[in-house]
């Protein structure tokens, strides 16, 4: 292949390495995301506290020394974790905090007389929460959660620097190996852009996907 | 292996010292972010489509695009036209050059704010851009921004480590040095951690003030 194509096949690899954590990382964050975030929701201090705890941590930190912590201090108190493993985990941890955010934001928004109404109806907390509010507050969400989908994509990046081999660690392999930072480089951003645009649009369809009946006034 | 108090107090000068570092490169980045944010901000109103559209796309590919390879391609790409930045240069100028895509979507916000009738009035007083946006615009759109600049501030703050990538002796270089040397990596990085997390933690109830001087609807 002409160059600069000729190092797509190496990029290539290290893109899908990408993918995966960028997709696992995601499946985490958003468990993470809604657990914390019900969880400060909740009216007994003892499931408020530990969820603030996580999120004041994950975001008070920064998610490159939380790697490191991860991946080079645990082991020393006994807890192994492979490369791949500790990527997942703590990435998607760190994103989660920020969507926990975002989830209790977003119920918060949701009138307050739409819950009042669910408890008149004679719902439960739980079917009030699941039923009325929930769906709601998902529409509020996709937005934020949408960029934070790209943010995560970009913070794999981190993750060369725990030796996985992805898209930034080829990048670096094939300089290493060719010296054509230029090609090489700008291949990779564009690999990126190229990435986070499909993620974007691909949110916007789905947030118009949800929007359908919207119009139809405020009953979903 | 239990955690050593001698050892962490031991260390604890070096990590203060690149501490420093650390915060230098914070202050230089958030300083180049604030004013090349606005310039995009600004950029992005023009009125020619040539000025406006690609602004727009610049922007877009800095903030979709990772600040580490961001990082690496101002370090070992920019040599190759002949610039040689020094790592801490390059890691001070990826830093602002990546927020200042998001400070300029704060900037965006705040001037949107800023009511059209100002706009209006200051055209029919037939002022030049120039006062237009120094004297009437960003008086009244900036203010009320400052605490979401106050958070990228933080979060560039949080991104500092990054640096370490290209061997910038900041917080996080220092301790894995440190653990490279003494086979000790538990002490090092959980007292960066906990550097870290004490200052971001300030910084936010520094933010929470600012809302409360500058925030709208005051």
């Amino acid at each position: 292949m002409p160059a600069p194509f000729d190092l797509l096949p190496a990029l290539l690899q290290g893109l899908w390495v990408t993918l995966l954590i960028t997709a696992g990382g995601a499946a985490v964050a958003a468990l993470a995301a809604f657990a914390a975030g019900l969880a400060r929701l909740s009216r007994s201090v003892w499931v408020r506290i530990p969820a603030l705890a996580y999120i004041d941590l994950f975001r008070g930190t920064s998610a490159l020394v939380q790697l490191f912590w991860a991946y080079f201090a645990l082991p020393l108190l006994g807890i192994e974790l492979n490369a791949m493993t500790v990527a997942i985990v703590v990435l998607g941890l760190n994103i989660g905090a920020y969507g926990a955010e975002v989830v209790r934001g977003a119920i918060q928004a949701v009138p307050a007389e739409q819950h009042d109404a669910a408890i008149a109806l004679n719902f439960t907390e739980h079917q009030a929460m699941g039923r009325i509010l929930l769906p709601q507050a998902l529409r509020a969400m996709l937005p934020p959660f949408g960029n934070l989908l790209i943010e995560l994509l970009k913070s794999t990046a981190l993750v060369s620097l725990i030796t996985l081999n992805d898209l930034t660690f080829q990048a670096q392999l094939l300089r290493g190996a060719t010296l054509r930072s230029a090609e090489i480089f700008a291949l990779v951003l564009l690999l990126y852009f190229v990435v986070a645009q499909v993620i974007s649009r691909g949110m916007r369809w789905l947030e118009r996907r949800m929007a359908v009946g919207r119009e139809l006034g405020r009953a979903w | 292996m239990i955690w050593d108090w001698d050892f962490s107090l031991e260390i604890l000068p070096d990590l203060l010292r690149a501490l420093l570092v650390t915060v230098e490169a914070t202050v230089l980045g958030m300083a180049l972010a604030l004013v090349l944010g606005l310039v995009w901000a600004i950029a992005r109103r023009a009125r020619h489509r040539l000025i406006s559209l690609p602004t727009y796309w610049v922007v877009e590919f800095i903030r979709s695009t990772p600040l580490l390879v961001q990082i690496y391609f101002l370090f070992f790409v920019l040599p190759d036209a002949g610039i040689r930045l020094s790592p801490l240069t390059a890691g001070v100028v990826a830093l602002g050059l990546h927020y200042s895509a998001y400070t300029a979507e704060v900037y965006r916000a705040g001037i949107d704010g800023v009511p059209r009738g100002q706009w209006e009035a200051a055209l029919a007083l037939d002022m030049s851009p120039w006062h237009l946006w120094r004297a009437v615009i960003l008086p009244q759109a900036i203010p009320p921004v400052i605490p979401a600049l106050g958070n990228y501030l933080v979060a560039m703050f949080k991104d500092t480590p990054l640096l370490a990538a290209i061997t910038v002796l900041e917080l996080l270089q220092t301790a894995k040095l440190i653990g490279a040397e003494t086979f000790r990596y538990l002490e090092p990085l959980t007292l960066v951690g906990v550097l870290f997390l004490a200052i971001s933690l300030l910084a936010s109830r520094f933010v929470y003030v600012l809302e409360a001087r500058f925030g709208r609807g005051q």
